[in-house]
């Protein structure tokens, strides 16, 4: 009886239940997250060794303006002034204050520590979710001193893929082609430098003309174009060793080299009996394979990165335009069909995406399409420029843009450009000298 | 005792016939109803007021030629003559006052009652056939039985919400917080599956109390990588934004929050 008088009550009882309330959050900011960049703190010993050694004043210092400038580049992150960090960097790193942190708004930080140990550079960094207080990733590396800004780079590329989810880009490098002189009178030389535009080296003395070098995806090692005594031959370089040779002597106009995804066939265009079509070489045996068989011009090819397609510039249609093809030269696709001419597209290095050069009323855009050829957007636009590259994490195209001579022949210059998919973070990429043709390395480190 | 067993019954018998003789629900006689009168829906402008007088006029005059015994019952011709300083039974002082109002509120067209009456006969969920009368004659006494219902009508608002969940203007006041606070990592696929769920158990004041990922385990699959990433802006966004601009009033209702941080839109551009 008793238990029943409960559930008669339990029953009659007003009960107030509440439904789970769901909010959906389907926008947020594009602003850069703020981070904090600690100068890696150094006990004085060591600041002395290296001092000797690298003729820096304090290397600690010096690494954190290497990451900080990496990350400012990206666009995606706003690095903090450190004038206005309010703790040490010896003590941040052991245990960060993060109302400290906070108080500047900043959503992340990287502290490190940097040693002489063995007549080795020892870097340790950490980093820190601010708001969440607690540790997001801890690494060290050794290596020789000489390579303290390398050492910079590859701690950008492990915040930057803990903080993005894609991998990064810096510790790269970028081959292009130097020039100097008057443009009627130009020097052509092979230049490699960083992807910031330090450590630059020239490969080739200038004697002969270099064209469209391009890197290996998959090692350092380069392919280019030269002319030698008016014939275009076809290199390869390997950089770390610096021994370079002769792929092969090909008639009439051969176009831009480019290396297959897995790095072991050269593909190509170069006009046989006056029609250019597109040809690959295998690096191993040397046989050259035709692609494409049409009286119109092809050229421009790159694979797609699983090696199954290839997309390539052709008139076919009357105009220039991209189409994509199978490796074997079946089924031939046409992708473009917007106004203006369409050329040098190269495939990201994610797939997803075809990046081109356009020509339409007499101005010069760098865009991407998907590789159906849907979704074109226009990065960029300029007076000239061309040779999109994309770099390793197909995030950033790095480019190169002309400048109009003036009336008296004056005033011209070539440099490099960067910019990314979102088309708002456009940079110059400082060089040595004016800049044509660059090529963007994978990660040297992965 | 049978004779008295008779008066008793005769007794007994002449109530029940007087009751049923005068209980109204014993009669088969038809209800009284009142009778049913058309009103036209006219929207009227400030400029329009005196040829909507004519037009209710008009329609008046019409039902009286129809059925004199009912308009003379229901809505009497002199009424509707009457212009509205007239009918308004407010003393003239008070109308001085509302006037005085106006004027402070700097509104140069001077929006008198009408347009607000304009506006509340415009609904019609509001429009009550019994206060015909009334609303004919435009007067002050209307507006103050109008605005009483409205008021009956944002309680009841209110109850159906206590029962399920925030305001629209609450919500969007939350999600505006929280874009703010929100960078999304541009590095994400943006065609892989990109919710993240949170659920936060909330303070009064709209700080929080607890957060917990609802896809706990998928932070540490492997290949899963952005979603961790993901999955810790999201926590970053709370707690940048904290407290999260709740309701003032309904604790109870949301003090267990659900938040779907959901990127794709965003990603795909």
């Amino acid at each position: 009886m008793f238990f029943r008088c409960i559930l008669i009550l339990t029953i009659l009882l007003p009960i107030k239940a509440y439904a789970l309330i769901e909010v959906d959050i389907t926008r947020g900011n594009l602003n850069p997250l703020p981070i904090a960049v600690s100068p890696l703190s150094i006990d004085d010993k060591s600041k002395e060794n290296f001092e000797k050694i690298l003729k820096k004043k304090n290397i600690g210092d010096e690494i954190s303006i290497v990451v900080e400038n990496n990350l400012k580049q990206t666009g995606l992150f706003n690095a903090l002034n450190k004038d206005a960090f309010l703790q040490n960097p010896d003590i941040a790193h052991l245990k960060p204050r993060f109302e400290d942190w906070a108080l500047i708004k900043a959503q992340a930080l990287i502290t490190g520590k940097v040693s002489l140990v063995d007549e080795k550079l020892r870097v340790e960094f950490r980093l820190w979710d601010v708001l969440a207080g607690k540790e997001m990733m801890a690494l060290a590396f050794t290596t020789v001193p000489n390579n303290w800004r390398r050492v910079g780079h590859i701690i950008t590329d492990k915040v930057y893929e803990r903080l993005t989810g894609e991998k990064g880009y810096f510790d790269t490098r970028i081959i292009y082609v130097a020039e100097e002189g008057k443009k009627t009178n130009r020097i052509k030389k092979l230049a490699i430098m960083d992807q910031d535009g330090f450590n630059t080296k020239y490969l080739t003395l200038g004697n002969e003309l270099v064209l469209t070098p391009r890197f290996n995806p998959t090692s350092q090692m380069v392919t280019y174009l030269s002319y030698f005594r008016n014939l275009p031959r076809v290199y390869l370089l390997d950089i770390e060793t610096g021994i370079q040779e002769v792929v092969g002597d090909f008639p009439g106009m051969t176009f831009a080299p480019r290396f297959s995804p897995e790095g072991n066939k050269i593909i190509m265009s170069f006009a046989m009996d006056g029609n250019s079509d597109i040809y690959t070489m295998n690096l191993e045996n040397r046989i050259v394979e035709r692609i494409t068989n049409h009286p119109s011009i092809d050229t421009s090819p790159s694979y797609s990165p699983d090696g199954k397609y290839i997309c390539f510039n052709s008139d076919r249609s009357g105009y220039q335009q991209i189409y994509v093809m199978k490796s074997d030269g079946s089924k031939v696709k046409r992708i473009s069909f917007g106004k203006g001419l369409y050329g040098t597209p190269v495939w990201s290095p994610r797939g997803d995406l075809i990046a081109f050069t356009k020509l339409h009323k007499g101005k010069f855009y760098i865009g991407v399409m998907r590789t159906d050829g849907s979704g074109e957007r226009l990065l960029t636009e300029n007076f000239y420029q061309e040779a999109p590259s994309w770099s390793p994490n197909g995030r950033v195209l790095i480019f190169y843009r002309e400048t109009k001579t003036d009336s008296m022949g004056e005033g011209f210059s070539a440099k490099l450009w960067s910019i990314d998919l979102t088309g708002y973070n456009e940079r110059l990429v400082p060089t040595e000298t004016d800049a044509s043709d660059p090529s963007w390395s994978s990660l040297l480190t992965n | 005792m049978t004779r008295n067993i008779i008066i008793s019954s005769t007794f007994h018998l002449f109530i029940i016939l007087i009751a049923a003789m005068s209980l109204p629900f014993l009669t088969k006689k038809p209800i009284d109803l009142p009778p049913i009168i058309s009103v036209e829906l006219i929207q009227i402008t400030e400029k329009t007021n005196i040829p909507f007088a004519l037009k209710a006029k008009k329609i008046i005059e019409k039902v009286k030629k129809k059925e004199k015994k009912l308009v003379s019952e229901q809505a009497p011709p002199k009424i509707v003559k009457k212009e509205k300083p007239d009918a308004v039974p407010l003393p003239d002082e008070k109308i001085e006052k509302v006037k005085k109002i106006k004027e402070k509120k700097q509104n140069p067209e001077k929006i008198d009652t009408e347009v607000k009456q304009v506006s509340e006969f415009e609904k019609k969920e509001l429009f009550d056939p019994n206060d015909i009368a009334a609303l004919i004659d435009k007067s002050k006494e209307e507006i103050g039985e109008t605005k009483h219902r409205t008021d009956k009508v944002t309680q009841d608002q209110d109850k159906s919400v206590d029962m399920s969940g925030l305001t629209l203007s609450e919500e969007d006041a939350l999600k505006a917080q929280i874009f703010g606070c929100w960078s999304i990592p541009l590095g994400l696929p943006y065609n892989q599956n990109l919710l993240v769920r949170i659920k936060l158990k909330l303070k009064p004041d709209g700080s929080v109390i607890r957060s917990e990922i609802l896809d706990h385990a998928r932070m540490n699959k492997p290949g899963q990588g952005f979603y961790k990433v993901l999955a810790e802006s999201a926590l970053r966004a709370i707690k940048l934004c904290q407290p999260l601009r709740v309701p003032s009033t309904g604790y109870e209702r949301w003090k267990d929050l659900q938040l779907n941080f959901d990127a794709r839109e965003m990603l795909e551009g």
